[in-house]
């Protein structure tokens, strides 16, 4: 799962068609995005949450609202949302309470939603989001997006759709729920398409959420209103729904912008509706307008007590939070001279980079342990399906194989064949080379100069650019020797005997 | 014993569990007199919405066979004890007194409930009561009205009218109901037994049919002071499923009554004796007044201000809350459901407009209106600070006496239909809303009768958290009077 | 009290409450009686008095993040009206 989810998660460039920015508009959009906490059980009573289970097989009577029922907090929901506003720079709440939401729909079991109204848990904040590059192994351009506020929720039952009748399934209600909400400070879908994957990444590195929108784990709605460029008010909104995966999202964004500027250009006017759109066929329809105003009656929920949250607590879930991707990437530019590229995979996931800072650690070159882990430790554990924190290759053992390859006693073919075996048994490098026969014999040094002096011999105009003090010509003259070799000299003695004859004359 | 005269429906818990523990008396014999007794009144007086006599027998014969080997579970231990109908026994119907809940049954147990079969209660009986706890008279079932056992023609009060008729009749040893402004209190002076309303937070809420979350407690209804601080000690105490549950330290309710009484210092609060209390009800609660000053307690006039405004605040904060906790019975997962709804918000608000009567109706509109968009501050917020207020009156009274006593009801039993303006019913809360809004523990004791026959409750209000002190005063006079053991002829 | 601000249709619709014109007009009536009546409140002076939500306030009531057992799916939907494929049937919805 590490390539997969890495690659999924990597906010690199995007393959898309911008819309062509019409010069006379602005785009403007502030996302509302839901995340299901993981907890084990549910946000307001003790049955268990999760995904994928039959109907109805997850209830009891606070989930169903029986009479008498009555809600009470889960803790870990608390943290949660605690953590995540930490992560994001907000400012948390010294005390937040509980408001009714009162509306009335059948996925609702109380028919009111407990949330919170005028005292969430997080203010302000924001998501550092990176826009593609010039060139994939770029670094593009970073932007904060303010966030107005984070607060928490209950997640509502799950309706599904028949002829004539609609089911309802409760399992879902009552998982704990945040919404994010950001300021309306993003201006293209691209620039939306980069939020979320940074968003989700942090979510899914501080444990806070599994963000899997096929298991609407991770939900958004797009507010998306145009302005004449240059101009600070804002222009009429639409809402846009089912936005149901991070590409829809951004391409959902870019069909409202033109479908809006459109409307404007030919001198029309946008009506303040919700849209939904559908990303399979690249369209959009307004759904069929509220028949009047809400009037959510928001109070205070006088079945629950506030939440007074103090230093010792924020402390505490400080102290569990870890690094932020960006943060880290800076990190291991300006600690390790990785190359972007190299970042840019490891960051997004966070057991693969934690692997890597383990073997940095134990005194692994970090170039070379960035390039074992990303080409092959990811390609075995994507064959196997299976999680770094599971591999059998331990960080120390990975720093005993690149000590071999390094001291010459092993050549990089038997070296990977050396790791295939490593990740397939847990044993040490050592161990495998030995039983499998894999340490490169020692080549005969008169051999050896031999082939060295045929290729200086063959290949006069790199000998003499060498010698000239332009060292990269060296390299043309490993080649000849490498294959004469067969793959039984270590590159290292063919580099030390060929610099020693060619300085020698 | 003295009660070999008293029928064994009409004995006080006290005595039937020395009965019991002496082995002079079984469970089984005990339940069953409760049951006859039940049947034999039932058809005029209608305090049970339902029964289940047979699941009482075989909760009286573990009883018995709990005793006879030993492993008695206390005082409570086979005695029969009757529910309001809105607090949740498994597998046995919850009405809450409306249509809207006519044919559900509950699959679980509220926490009250759990606590009476841990303490060895026998279960009998779901009692009567206004349409979701919404009343004073108990004729806002939507199911039949509950007669007063003194005066078959006049109410019983409520809302938990049918748990203190039932009592009054000898349909059982104790009940228990439900009080968010003198739901327990005024029936109990209208009936002539005792009934306390804890501090809020004092007794679980978990399966409690929510009218009014802030202000709802559920509390006992006895023959005697005694009684009731048995009951008392079996329900309450800290739930984790209710998150306004207090963390209270334990204490022992019933030695605390037997525990020789002091000397105290009691408010008579001024705004409580004034117009429109029934000259008979001022007499026989000044009676008790004079036996406490007897006892050499101090008795003082202190003045709580914002009375005058209880009501109002009720009123708000009450039927606010309501109308969201209401919004669960929409004929969807359970409850009555409208035939043949057209689309989804006509089964809504069919299902809900047949469901519901007239006062639910009333206060569900009332609440909307002053939850709605713009009125919030003006009604909500403001009546949440008037409570704040009211506190701060009994707060400060409390500083110069230990409790305070008052009429419980301003009259006695009034006949069925005499009150039809919502308003002229509402009005016999205003002495037992205060305790509700200041979260205080409040007591209705019997005190006598009127020349008409008909009984009459002072109430005592006592201080956060002080029920042991206000059991001990109740029972300096209850011990003596004993009006809660008289048996109306019925 | 201002008897147009009482709009018993439109709170009838928030409440989802079918009422017939016959409950309306008295259900007008008798809560405009109580409004006047509620609206002395507007006499207390609560300058700089703190709301309580509750006669005694607690906070941080929390249980810890372990399952129990709920309800079987026989027990969620023994008293529903209408179920099918072990779901609540409602009528069709549409957004």
């Amino acid at each position: 799962m590490g390539a997969s989810l890495a690659e999924s998660l990597s906010p690199g460039p995007a393959v898309s068609s911008p819309a062509p920015q019409s010069p006379a508009y602005e785009a403007v959009i502030g996302l509302e995005v839901h995340v299901q906490i993981r907890t084990r059980s549910k946000i307001f009573t003790r049955v268990a949450a999760g995904y994928g289970h039959e109907p109805n097989t997850l209830t009891d009577p606070v989930v169903l609202a029986l009479p008498g029922a009555l809600p009470v907090m889960n803790r870990a929901a608390l943290d949660a949302i605690i953590k995540a506003g930490l992560l994001l720079g907000c400012e948390i709440a010294p005390v937040c309470k509980w408001d009714r939401k009162n509306y009335f729909y059948p996925d609702s079991p109380k028919n009111y939603q407990i949330s919170q109204y005028d005292a969430p848990v997080c203010r302000g904040g924001a998501v550092e989001i990176e826009l593609p590059g010039p060139a994939r192994n770029v670094m593009g351009e970073h932007k904060r997006i303010p966030l107005t506020r984070i607060h928490l929720e209950e997640d509502v039952g799950k309706l599904n759709h028949g002829a004539a009748e609609s089911l309802v399934d409760y399992n879902r209600a009552g998982t704990p729920l945040m919404e994010i909400v950001s300021e309306p400070a993003l201006h293209s879908g691209e620039e939306a398409y980069a939020y979320l994957t940074s968003l989700r990444a942090t979510m899914i590195q501080g444990g806070i959420s599994d963000c899997d929108m096929e298991k609407g784990q991770l939900r958004c709605d797009a507010n998306i209103s145009l302005r004449p460029a240059g101009s600070t008010t804002l222009g009429t909104k639409v809402e846009l729904k089912n936005l149901n995966s991070i590409s829809f999202v951004r391409d959902g964004i870019e069909h409202e912008i033109r479908r809006q500027r459109g409307i404007l250009e030919r001198g029309g006017r946008i009506t303040q509706e919700t849209r939904d759109y559908d990303g399979m066929t690249g369209t959009s329809q307004s759904l069929r307008s509220k028949e009047e105003a809400h009037d959510y009656r928001y109070f205070p929920d006088p079945d629950l007590m506030p939440v007074v949250i103090d230093e010792a607590w924020r402390e505490r879930l400080r102290a569990d939070c870890p690094e932020l991707p960006f943060d880290r990437q800076r990190r291991f530019i300006a600690a390790y001279d990785l190359p972007y590229t190299q970042t840019s995979v490891l960051v997004w996931d966070r057991p693969l980079a934690d692997y890597f800072e383990a073997a940095v650690r134990l005194g692994a070159a970090p170039q070379a342990a960035g390039n074992w882990i990303i080409n092959d430790l990811q390609r075995e554990l994507a064959s196997a399906g299976s999680a770094p924190a599971e591999c059998r290759v331990s960080p120390s053992h990975l720093v005993a194989l690149l000590r071999l390859i390094e001291s010459g006693v092993l050549l990089n073919a038997a070296a990977k064949e050396v790791f295939i075996e490593m990740f397939a048994t847990g044993d040490s490098p050592e161990k495998i080379a030995d039983r499998r026969g894999l340490r490169a014999t020692p080549t005969d040094q008169g051999e050896l100069e031999g082939w060295c002096r045929e290729s200086i011999a063959g290949n006069p105009k790199a000998a003499a650019e060498f010698r000239s003090g332009k060292d990269g010509a060296i390299n043309a003259l490993k080649g000849p020797v490498m294959k004469a070799a067969k793959g039984k000299a270590s590159p290292k003695a063919v580099d030390e005997t060929l610099r020693r004859l060619l300085a020698g004359g | 014993m003295t009660s070999s005269a008293t029928p064994l429906h009409y004995l006080p818990i006290t005595e039937a569990a020395a009965a019991l523990s002496a082995g002079r008396l079984t469970s089984a014999e005990l339940t069953e007199a409760v049951i006859a007794r039940a049947e034999a009144v039932e058809p005029r007086l209608r305090a049970l919405l339902s029964a289940d006599p047979a699941s009482a027998r075989a909760q009286a014969r573990a009883s018995d066979l709990r005793r006879a080997s030993g492993q008695s579970l206390g005082p409570l231990d086979g005695i029969p004890i009757g529910l309001k109908d809105v607090i949740a026994v498994q597998d046995q119907p919850l009405t809450a007194g409306s249509r809207m809940l006519a044919n559900f049954i509950s699959p679980y147990d509220a926490t009250v409930t759990r606590r009476l079969r841990a303490s060895g209660a026998v279960l009998y009986g779901r009692h009567n009561c206004d349409e979701f706890a919404m009343g004073s008279s108990t004729e806002n079932s939507a199911f039949h009205p509950t007669g007063n056992p003194w005066d078959l023609d006049r109410v019983p009060g409520g809302s938990s009218g049918g748990s203190a008729a039932a009592l009054a009749a000898g349909e059982a040893l104790a009940t228990l109901g439900s009080d968010t402004g003198g739901s327990i209190r005024q029936p109990a002076a209208l009936c002539g037994v005792v009934g306390l309303k804890p501090t809020y937070g004092t007794v679980s809420r978990y399966g409690l049919v929510a009218y009014a979350s802030s202000l709802d407690q559920i509390g006992p209804f006895g023959r005697t002071v005694a009684d009731v601080a048995l009951v008392l000690q079996a329900i309450a105490g800290h739930d984790e499923r209710d998150s306004t549950s207090l963390r209270a330290a334990p204490e022992d309710f019933g030695e605390a009554v037997t525990a020789s009484p002091v000397p105290r210092r009691l408010g008579l609060p001024r705004e409580y004796f004034g117009e429109g209390l029934d000259p008979e009800v001022a007499a026989a609660v000044e009676q008790a007044v004079a036996h406490y000053r007897g006892l050499g307690c101090e008795i003082r006039e202190v003045s709580l201000p914002h009375t005058p405004y209880c009501l109002d605040a009720y009123y708000v904060l009450a039927t606010a809350e309501a109308s969201s906790n209401l919004s669960r019975y929409d004929g969807v997962r359970y409850g009555h459901r409208c035939a043949a709804p057209r689309d989804l918000q006509d089964l809504y608000c069919r299902s809900r407009a047949e469901g519901f009567g007239a006062e639910v109706k009333r206060r569900i509109i009332l609440g909307t209106y002053v939850l709605s968009s713009g009125y919030y501050d003006a009604y909500y917020l403001r009546a949440q600070k008037v409570r704040t207020l009211v506190r701060r009156d009994f707060l400060r009274a409390f500083e110069e006496v230990d409790a305070l006593l008052t009429p419980t009801s301003p009259i006695p039993a009034f006949r069925r239909g005499e009150k039809a303006d919502p308003l002229a019913m509402y009005l016999c809360d205003i002495y037992t809303i205060g305790a509700n809004l200041a979260g205080l523990p409040a007591m209705s004791v019997p005190c006598g009768f009127t020349r008409a026959g008909l009984p009459v409750g002072f109430q005592l209000i006592g201080k956060p958290l002080g029920e042991s002190e206000l059991l001990a005063i109740g029972h300096a006079y209850d011990r003596v009077h004993q009006w809660g053991r008289r048996s109306p002829n019925l | 009290m201002n008897q147009a601000d009482l709009d018993l249709d439109a709170l009838a619709r928030l409440a989802r409450l079918a009422l017939t014109p016959e409950e309306k007009a008295t259900f007008q009536r008798q809560i405009a009686d109580l409004l006047r009546h509620i609206e002395r409140l507007g006499e207390v002076d609560v300058t700089g008095v703190e709301p309580s939500a509750h006669a005694h306030p607690q906070h941080n009531v929390w249980q810890e993040d372990e399952p129990r057992p709920g309800l079987t799916p026989a027990e969620a939907l023994r008293n529903a009206p209408v179920q099918r494929d072990q779901m609540i049937a409602v009528p069709k919805v549409v957004e």
